[in-house]
């Protein structure tokens, strides 16, 4: 065997592995759509998006996700916005600030808080932060947006930060240099050099995280309190997909019209994940800094 | 050379067959509610003991999972917290399934509130209007001027079923319940939080959470057997044909008078005398 069939062989080989995760995930878009999509020969794709009322077992049934999306949206974006300060700050003082020894330990802490099981989390949730807030703010229900939120934006800031912190660290010396060379400070060399480079990186970062929001399905299934109803105030309950799915995947009869409600509540969820990440590939290279600075 | 290897083949394949069929014969694979869980775990473990070398395995999932796993013929025994559905039926007839009901023990649901919350009982209406949302305050019936928070089952959980038979009739549940996934999640939110009511099995009532009179009836064994107490139930068992040997005979210890102690003993109603299934 002489050695360019040696390469076409290993190539081939490569190409199976590569093809393997492809074929993967179109098996699961395929099934998920097999099963999601004959609930619109019962009901309009209107209805479904837009209908605000979830009575799957009721007779007649309704299927209405409407509040169910508004639900995922609203923890997602609140956790968000709890989570962005705390995990690009955070990698900004990882990366720039902080001294190596204690780099090193706080690195090392937030890698931990990625690796917590969102069980744990949830339960943390239900039965610590849920209590604590009703006796604090004197409200009727714990399980609401904002533990929902804040338990959320716990598991976001691990995303954000270590991806942000690899987006400074990518930002070239040269930079740095230039700008300490003409006599800038660390806070403005650090905003208005280093941040603006690692821009890029710092968004897809963040569109991550937020994506890891919306289809975390235990914490908002244990502390969103599960009311399929637009909330009236940050502190109502919420029922996010995720959690609808769960909760009633188990005793929803197979192939019922319920059953595949909730495959095509699946596909929305899906569809939002995915419109996430194209945002967050669209974002990594629309505001690249070409040359050195690439991530 | 090759008639020894040969005897190794054929010993070790007969080893495998009988393995094989041994696991077959003894082993029962148990699916379904979570409110009939607990009966079931306990009886398994009693069972398990006394019969050494049968292996039963259980898993949760709710009644609708249950009734699915039987009719896919994953599982032995169906558990289920309801009746089987006439759809249910018809899929299980397509399948070449004959489910076959047992009752093995009975279950009262029972409407809980906060140890803190001053009401003490409640009537089947005005338990229909506070879970429609219609009465919002606790003023409204006799407590404290405190919003209600209503706490339900998923909608698809057995127990919500049973809820909406006995409570709901042919109305629906406000939007604003909060629909929680287990009977556990119930008393834990009902134990911390005195704007809340809900509902949940007898087998999961403890201290932690007030029972409510219904109708100014308390729910008991008592009550419950005699359909006094007007939210009880039957729990299921349900098979694919008549049961036959090992299954058959974890469903008659069940029902034997030992059985029915470790009912008792997890809290739910016993049979009143040892009943053959339905259908």
């Amino acid at each position: 065997m002489n050695r360019t069939t040696k390469e076409k062989i290993i190539k081939f080989i490569l190409f199976l592995f590569a093809l393997v995760s492809v074929l993967v995930l179109a098996l699961i878009v395929f099934s998920l759509f097999r099963e999601g999509l004959p609930i619109f020969r019962e009901v309009s794709l209107g209805d479904f998006l837009l209908g605000l009322e979830w009575y799957p077992t009721a007779d007649p049934p309704l299927f209405g996700i409407f509040p169910l999306i508004f639900g995922s949206l609203v923890v997602t974006l609140i956790s968000t916005i709890i989570a962005v300060p705390l995990g690009v700050l955070s990698a900004i003082y990882i990366a720039e600030i902080a001294p190596a020894s204690l780099k090193e330990i706080l690195k090392s802490i937030i890698e931990l808080l990625a690796g917590l099981p969102s069980v744990i989390l949830g339960f943390f949730g239900m039965i610590v932060v849920a209590p604590w807030l009703q006796d604090t703010f004197d409200l009727p229900t714990g399980l609401n947006i904002i533990n929902a939120s804040v338990i959320l934006a716990i598991m976001a800031i691990p995303t954000i930060s270590s991806i942000s912190e690899d987006a400074l660290y990518a930002v070239p010396r040269e930079f740095k240099e230039a700008s300490y060379a003409l006599g800038a400070t660390k806070f403005e060399t650090i905003t208005k050099v280093i941040f603006p480079a690692a821009l890029s990186g710092v968004s897809t970062a963040v569109i991550l995280g937020m994506s890891r929001a919306i289809g975390e399905t235990m914490v908002v299934l244990m502390v969103a309190g599960g009311a399929a109803a637009i909330p009236e105030s940050l502190f109502d309950s919420v029922r996010p997909m995720p959690a609808s799915i769960a909760a009633e995947m188990g005793e929803a009869p197979y192939r019922s019209l319920h059953y595949q409600a909730l495959f095509a509540t699946g596909m929305v969820l899906f569809a939002l994940t995915l419109i996430f990440n194209l945002v967050a590939d669209y974002v990594s290279h629309r505001f690249r800094q070409s040359g050195s600075a690439t991530l | 050379m090759s008639g020894f290897i040969k005897k190794i083949i054929v010993s070790m394949s007969l080893v495998f067959f009988t393995a094989g069929w041994a696991l077959a014969a003894d082993s029962i694979v148990i699916k379904g509610s979570t409110t009939v869980l607990p009966i079931t775990q306990a009886a398994l473990e009693a069972y398990m003991k006394a019969n050494k070398g049968v292996q039963i395995s259980l898993s949760g999932g709710g009644s609708g999972e249950g009734i699915k796993a039987l009719i896919d013929k994953t599982a032995d025994i169906g558990n289920s917290s309801r009746e089987i559905k006439k759809e249910e039926v018809a899929l299980a007839a397509k399948k070449g399934v004959k489910p076959v009901a047992h009752v093995v023990a009975y279950d009262a649901l029972i409407p809980i509130v906060n140890p803190r919350n001053k009401v003490k009982g409640l009537s089947t209406d005005q338990l229909s209007l506070i879970y429609q949302g219609k009465i919002t305050n606790w003023k409204e019936v006799g407590g404290d001027d405190l919003k209600i928070v209503v706490i339900s089952r998923d909608s698809s959980s057995g127990t919500f079923e049973s809820w909406d038979h006995f409570v709901m009739k042919k109305t629906k549940v406000t939007p604003r319940a909060q629909m929680l996934p287990s009977n556990g999640a119930i008393v834990t939110a009902v134990a911390k939080n005195r704007y809340a009511i809900s509902y949940l099995g007898m087998g999961y009532l403890n201290k932690s959470v007030k029972a409510l009179e219904v109708n100014g009836v308390a729910a008991s064994s008592q009550t419950a057997l005699s359909r006094q107490y007007p939210f009880s139930r039957e729990l299921y068992m349900y098979t694919n044909g008549e049961p036959a040997g090992e299954v058959a005979k974890f469903i008659s210890f069940l029902k034997s008078p030992a059985g029915q102690a470790i009912v008792k003993q997890e809290g739910f109603v016993p049979l009143a005398s040892p009943k053959k299934g339905r259908k």
